[in-house]
């Protein structure tokens, strides 16, 4: 019985390796092309036989991508600084007062995370039209600016902060403002890091609505840069490799830092269901 | 007495005043961003704009005539079931299986979680120009150098009528095995001990286990990801940009899914009447499937 077990977890772990290695493969190709010039490029052996790093230097030098990527960065951050803020006031409001009209906000706020992108961004563009907000950051961020996930996801984390700790800061003579920000927000730091790295991967890696609002090549972001990136470069693969790469290392970074934080957001958009 | 009465009520409206405060630009932001922009869709999908000209032209239910007699229309909706009905059940079976064996492994758990996730929040732009990379004839595509050296023969893959659809699928579930497994460890470390145990106890094996505990016991979870997978799958676009030739959805429309005939009538042809004709019937299919589920969850509770 005992050595059955064994083994059970030997194939276990075995199986679970081959799979995850072959899950790599695109990765581990995209990674070693990037390193690779000339001829190398079409050789089936993986390890390039003069690793070079000029694909990158040519990347941020004769091309558009360090202005996608500065783009990609401070749309990025933007939005996760307004969704923290306002997700989580809004969060904190509807858990923590009681007003008429609660229930209904909180529900039509929710219902909003059942339209589909594909029919708002028509509307949009009509109105970063009529505006002028096409190829302008604000362009890209505005439709980003909330969203009924984070919500919802606060209001769960604020349900668990006990109301004495707010009636004390109530006695202490701090406006409802302040009680926010300097009692409770403390208090779910571990919630709100799990929301801004969800909101600023999810941000890094958008693509449909920037596509549609940016004309001006240097207004790109990096995955719409990416999109064009092949007609700039004539099919030279490994620089389309290069791109990718540069556009995936930010998110393995994020991820290798904060893994517990964002597996466990993920896993929280599917406990409530 | 009464004075402190009084004074309690003021502090109460006063709370109530705060709250409307930090909702007043919220509320305003989900007006006018989310749904003033839904009720548009559904007026100019009534209408025969096309952004240029100065009038909208009210032509009542003419553009949902059109997209019924529309070969095309009916070509793409079908590409979108066809991944939605091939590709959500490998994906989600692959995810369980993935997530219920890394459950049972004693060691480096963390390490296969990560290695399997890592996809799902990779950017689908740069992934899927690696794998239309890989898919390329010999001598650029990895995956055609492999089959010669095997001495197999060479696939078309993305410029086969026949094998595209199913290249983009195996890029898309890849991609997204990930999501699965992370909600199915969660459903999985959801389940309490106590059925195992007295299980054991009346001599069950792994297999009684997991055919009579855990399967049922996810049934929640796998009605949310059932949900939520054919909204993704249904919604899907941005691989077929990327990985067709020219964004097209070839060869010959074999694999374009509705949104990318949506954002082609809408923002290449500016046929916006038309287009958001076809947004707003996602829109009732999304909808469609969200009702069940919810009724689904109530009966279930």
């Amino acid at each position: 019985m005992k050595t059955k077990q064994t083994l059970l977890q030997a194939v276990r772990v075995f199986l679970l390796t081959l799979f995850g290695v072959l899950m790599l493969f695109p990765f581990i190709w995209m990674i070693a092309t990037s390193f690779k010039q000339g001829a190398d490029v079409f050789n089936l052996s993986l390890l390039p036989s003069n690793p070079t790093v000029k694909n990158y230097i040519n990347l941020f030098s004769s091309s558009n991508f360090p202005w996608w990527f500065m783009n990609s960065f401070i749309v990025g951050g933007c939005v996760t600084l307004s969704v923290l803020f306002f997700d989580s006031l809004v969060g904190f409001t509807l858990s923590k007062y009681q007003f008429k009209g609660k229930k209904i906000i909180f529900i039509l706020i929710l219902s909003t995370m059942m339209i589909p992108t594909e029919m708002l961004v028509i509307p949009w563009f009509i109105m970063s039209n009529n505006l002028n907000w096409v190829d302008s950051y604000w362009g890209v961020m505005f439709p980003g600016l909330m969203s009924g996930f984070g919500v919802f996801l606060m209001r769960q984390f604020f349900t668990t902060v006990p109301d004495d700790l707010l009636d004390a800061g109530r006695i202490d003579g701090l406006n409802e403002f302040k009680i926010w920000y300097m009692i409770a927000m403390p208090l779910v730091i571990p919630a709100l890091s799990a929301l801004a790295i969800l909101a600023f991967i999810g941000n890094w890696n958008a693509f449909l609505w920037p596509l549609i609002v940016s004309n001006k090549v240097r207004m790109y972001t990096l995955p719409v840069g990416l999109a064009f990136f092949n007609g700039e470069f004539q099919t030279q693969w490994e620089m389309v490799m290069t791109g990718a790469s540069v556009a995936s290392i930010p998110v393995f970074l994020l991820f290798i830092l904060f893994q517990k934080q964002i597996i466990n957001g993920i896993a929280l958009t599917g406990v409530k269901g | 007495m009464k004075k402190q009465i009084s004074s309690k009520s003021s502090f109460e409206r006063s709370k109530r005043i705060w709250a409307y405060a930090f909702l007043v630009i919220p509320v305003l932001f989900y007006i006018i961003i989310r749904f003033y922009p839904t009720f548009y869709a559904f007026f100019l999908s009534l209408t025969d704009w096309d952004i240029i000209s100065r009038d909208k032209n009210f032509i009542g239910i003419e553009n949902y005539i059109k997209l019924f007699h529309d070969p095309i229309f009916w070509k793409t909706l079908g590409n979108t079931f066809e991944y939605v009905i091939y590709g959500l059940p490998v994906s989600l079976i692959l995810g369980f299986i993935i997530a219920y064996n890394i459950d049972k492994v004693d060691k480096g758990s963390g390490i296969f979680k990560s290695v399997y996730f890592i996809p799902y929040i990779t950017s689908l732009v740069a992934l899927s120009w690696v794998w239309r990379w890989l898919y390329q004839p010999a001598p650029i595509g990895v995956f055609n150098k492999i089959l010669i050296s095997l001495g197999l023969s060479q696939q078309l893959f993305l410029f086969s009528q026949t094998q595209a659809l199913f290249s983009i699928l195996v890029t898309t579930i890849w991609s997204d095995v990930g999501f699965q497994m992370i909600i199915f460890l969660a459903g999985i470390k959801g389940i309490s001990k106590q059925y195992y145990e007295a299980a054991e106890i009346d001599g069950a094996g792994n297999k009684d286990k997991l055919l009579n505990i855990t399967i049922p016991l996810l049934k929640p979870t796998i009605i949310f990801l059932l949900v939520t997978g054919t909204i993704r799958y249904l919604r899907l676009f941005t691989q077929v940009l990327n990985m067709t030739f020219q964004g097209e959805g070839g060869p010959l429309n074999s694999t374009k899914p509705l949104v990318l005939y949506i954002y082609n009538s809408a923002f290449s042809r500016f046929d916006m009447g038309y287009a958001s004709a076809m947004t707003v019937v996602l829109f009732l299919i999304i909808m469609i499937i969200t009702l069940i589920q919810l009724r689904v969850m109530k009966s279930e509770n």
